[in-house]
């Protein structure tokens, strides 16, 4: 169920253009992006949909790096109070350069779970928990974080991020939330927020006894698909209004607003941390995921933000969701409104 | 009045019959004994002083609560020389009907049985036990092969019997005859028209604040909610159980709903509570029976498919499961047309000392039982408070969507409300359906029998059954259903087939309950 190119084809004055023609709009994938766009002349009408060096805010390193810097400016700026705003990210070591320091923080809390990500994947790939050193041998590095790395076989590069062992669960089950935020430029700020979203269930029962099972605590869906429990017909989402109704019922309505204006917060938070760094090309928008956990204090973390959320439905419910919220931002982007055309070509 | 006072004193002494066994007599007298070391208890006046305490102190207040949820449970006084089979259900021929439908289910049961040859119950090896209970909180990653069981029943199954209902002392002349009924329920039971309906659901009018109505955001929360939540605040404070049911006539507040749903069924979680469940849970774990299978069936066929119920599957099992082994359950049969089943020990067929309940509970689930207790997860987490709200909120209500009766909740009653409804109000829609062979029963029969659990939104299911607990009846079960068919009226009246008219009707996710009923009840030029 492919949304993308439902929501394109049946926009009213909009051509399918193929391979080398000329288009005034197009969904590209980073790699496209990456190999083609500083040589590719845009008129001003023209949108694409990713920033040049997006890898700022999504790539889990860089987001970290970005992030520590803006919380020491807001710290000096605005006091420690403000700078606390930023606290919604778990500690976060890049490694291999900064092993140590990693080394440091991990002796001083024995005992607890850290979990390993590869900086570049996606879809839950690579990813694993562990308690001890020994798992993460490979990454014990002396050099410095750089490129050319000529003696030893190079080793991918991960961060290595405080795991949170005491997820709000429903039912038994972790899960995370995808929210989408729609980007139109960074100079100025401009960003909207979509307001659906959902819920994605890990599958199997939360233990933090087995942390081999990659089941029990990835819940991007793409793992969930090969679990062994995994039946399609259920999808392992709630729509986030079913979430918030279920909160509310637990914890009252307060406590749901609380939570929703802290993940505002993170939005926003992220967003200005990256603003002076991302090249912000008019000709540019992009539809941000952000995967956000929630644990047992109702305190939201950022895990990481999608550059390119995926836009494949699940389900019904699923593809209705993502056909509004591509609609929504086809009429924010308003291609129509540009009068140097008759009628829009699209690419995808 | 000399009637009146002395059905008030056989009231008085039946309700004080039945509490005297309960837990709660238990404390008011340990609370009476503890009271006399109080300084203001005086032996001149202890009685009054007691009296007193117990005003003060809320226990009073409890002892109201647990004589209203007796009364609402069963009307009294109970005259003295009434048969007990007549409690159950008065009239003789709607109590062969049950029996007979019961011979059927249980047949089917023992079929089943002997099929698969594997024994109603058995008493499970150590090495199961211990890993039953390792699994507990997760039962629903286990995937044993269900492939050979079916449910006993479903829905569609006890409709057939309904409709062959016929009341023997009733003549309604020849088969096209004036007063021949068109519908599919041919028993002439008494049932509401809509100046009654009005009248007994008149917290639902126009003039009055509903949430699910007037507390959208297009309307100012000042206007009533923001009031509406004080007042339900202000109910739980005063723990008043009557009050609460009469206020939840107009709605629950989403965070008060848990509380007050409590506070109405008489439920508080006492350490007693907890340890009965802990001992049913064991029971789970000791012994096997065949209805577990049945249980776990039906979870995974509707629960577990169900995009916002699949996440409480393993909460389905830990109240399905201990459900089954709870004889308390077995008291709510004097109140009850259905009896439980009986099974006799291998060997001792017909010998009356060797005869058990089967399950032990007497409830054999059907397609879809789980779903009763399904949007219950979405208010309570704790296993042993779960379990207590849905076992009262199935002695009170659920029994009776599946047990053949003339009580105006039973089903029997709720299909023929449905059916004269629509045949008084909307009599060409019901006119053309019938003649496409489309009877509308035949669609909203399981709307019904399932108190529409699996079909509206969680939200929208939960503030019906705020009706149902604030009204104590599940008449507005039929009045939704007719209500929902006058929506889609205009689309019905163009459909030529069943299967037209059900795929108009299939998706009712996206209907509000409380705007329908008002205009059905309230609105509608009749």
């Amino acid at each position: 169920m492919n949304t993308l190119m439902d929501v394109l084809r049946r926009r009213p004055g909009w051509v399918e253009v193929k391979d080398e023609g000329e288009w005034d709009f197009y969904w590209c994938d980073v790699s496209w992006l990456r190999e083609n766009f500083d040589h590719t002349y845009m008129d001003e009408h023209v949108r694409i949909s990713h920033f040049r060096n997006h890898y700022e805010l999504t790539r889990k390193n860089y987001m970290v790096k970005n992030l520590k810097r803006f919380r020491k400016q807001l710290e000096r700026e605005a006091g420690k109070l403000e700078a606390a705003k930023c606290d919604f990210f778990p500690k976060t070591f890049e490694m291999p350069c900064e092993y140590h320091l990693f080394v440091e923080e991990f002796r001083k809390n024995p005992g607890i779970t850290w979990i390993m990500k590869p900086v570049a994947r996606s879809q839950g790939k690579g990813i694993f928990l562990f308690r001890k050193l020994k798992d993460i041998m490979d990454w014990r590095k002396d050099s410095r974080c750089s490129d050319d790395q000529k003696e030893e076989i190079p080793v991918e590069n991960y961060v290595a991020q405080r795991y949170i062992e005491n997820p709000y669960l429903i039912g038994g089950r972790k899960f995370d939330l995808r929210v989408y935020v729609l980007v139109m430029s960074y100079i100025p700020l401009r960003a909207w927020l979509y307001r659906d979203g959902f819920a994605r269930f890990s599958n199997t029962r939360f233990t933090l006894s087995s942390i081999d099972d990659q089941y029990v605590h990835l819940t991007n869906v793409a793992v969930q698909k090969t679990s062994p429990d995994y039946h399609p017909k259920k999808g392992c989402k709630w729509m986030l209004q079913r979430f918030r109704q279920y909160l509310a019922s637990k914890h009252g309505p307060e406590a749901v607003e609380s939570l929703f204006s802290d993940m505002d917060n993170i939005f926003i938070k992220s967003l200005q941390s990256v603003q002076k760094v991302i090249i912000s090309d008019k000709h540019c928008f992009e539809l941000y995921g952000y995967d956000i956990l929630i644990d047992q204090d109702l305190k939201p973390w950022l895990l990481e933000v999608n550059a390119s959320p995926s836009l494949t439905a699940s389900s019904q419910e699923d593809y209705e969701l993502k056909t509004c919220l591509l609609e929504d931002t086809l009429h924010i982007v308003d291609m129509e409104a540009s009068n140097s055309l008759r009628a829009d070509s699209y690419c995808s | 009045m000399w009637q009146e006072e002395s059905d008030l004193s056989l009231s008085i002494a039946q309700i004080v019959q039945k509490l005297k066994g309960s837990n709660l007599y238990a404390q008011l007298e340990r609370q009476a004994w503890a009271s006399l070391q109080r300084t203001d208890i005086k032996l001149e006046s202890l009685k009054e002083d007691i009296k007193r305490f117990f005003k003060t102190s809320g226990w009073e207040k409890k002892l109201q609560n647990a004589v209203y949820s007796e009364l609402s449970v069963f009307p009294l006084p109970i005259n003295p020389a009434v048969p007990p089979e007549h409690l159950k259900e008065p009239l003789v021929y709607m109590r062969k009907a049950q029996g007979s439908w019961e011979k059927r289910i249980l047949k089917s049961l023992n079929s089943m049985c002997t099929e698969l040859s594997i024994p109603l119950a058995r008493k499970r090896p150590i090495g199961e036990q211990k890993e039953l209970l390792n699994k507990w909180n997760e039962m629903g990653t286990d995937e044993p092969d269900l492939s050979h069981f079916r449910p006993v029943y479903a829905p569609k199954d006890f409709l057939e019997v309904l409709i062959n209902l016929r009341n023997p002392n009733y003549e309604n002349g020849d088969s096209l005859g004036f007063r021949t009924h068109l519908g599919l329920i041919q028993v002439p039971l008494k049932v509401k028209d809509i100046p009654e309906l009005k009248e007994l659901f008149v917290e639902l009018g126009l003039t009055t604040g509903q949430l699910g109505i007037d507390d959208s955001t297009q309307v100012p929360p000042e206007l009533f909610e923001n009031e509406h939540v004080r007042i339900g605040q202000k109910v739980l404070v005063e723990q008043d159980s009557a009050a609460a049911q009469q206020y939840v006539r107009q709605g629950s507040p989403t965070a008060l709903r848990a509380e007050l749903w409590a506070l109405i069924l008489n439920i508080s979680s006492q350490p007693e509570d907890i340890l009965y469940y802990e001992q049913l849970k064991t029971n789970v774990i000791q012994h096997d029976l065949l209805v577990d299978s049945l249980i776990y069936k039906d979870v995974k066929l509707t629960a577990s498919n169900d995009d916002y119920y699949f996440v409480f599957e393993d909460y389905l099992y830990q109240v399905l499961l201990c459900f089954s082994r709870d004889t308390s359950v077995l008291s709510h049969f004097a109140y009850n047309s259905a009896s439980p089943p009986r099974s006799y020990i291998r060997g001792k067929l017909g010998i009356e000392e060797y005869a058990v309940f089967y399950p032990p509970n007497g409830v054999i689930p059907f397609h879809g039982f789980s779903m009763y207790v399904a949007p219950l997860c979405f208010l309570y987490n704790e296993p042993s408070k779960l379990y207590q709200i849905f076992r009262e909120m199935y002695v009170r209500f659920f029994f009776r969507l599946h047990s053949i009766s003339s009580h105006p909740s039973g089903i029997v009653s709720l299909c023929l409300l449905f059916e004269t409804l629509l045949q008084t109000y909307l009599p060409q829609l019901f006119y053309h359906l019938r003649e496409i062979g489309a009877q509308p029963l035949r669609i909203s029969f399981k709307w019904m029998v399932r108190a529409f659990s699996g079909y509206l939104a969680t939200d929208q299911l939960l503030l019906l059954w705020d009706r149902i607990l604030g009204y104590n009846s599940l008449e507005i079960l039929a009045v939704l259903a007719a209500a929902v068919f006058a929506f889609r009226a205009v689309n019905l009246m163009e459909v030529t087939s069943l299967a037209a008219a059900e795929a108009v009707l299939a998706d009712l996710s996206t209907l509000k309950v409380m705007p329908l009923l008002q205009i059905f009840l309230f609105a509608t030029v009749t």
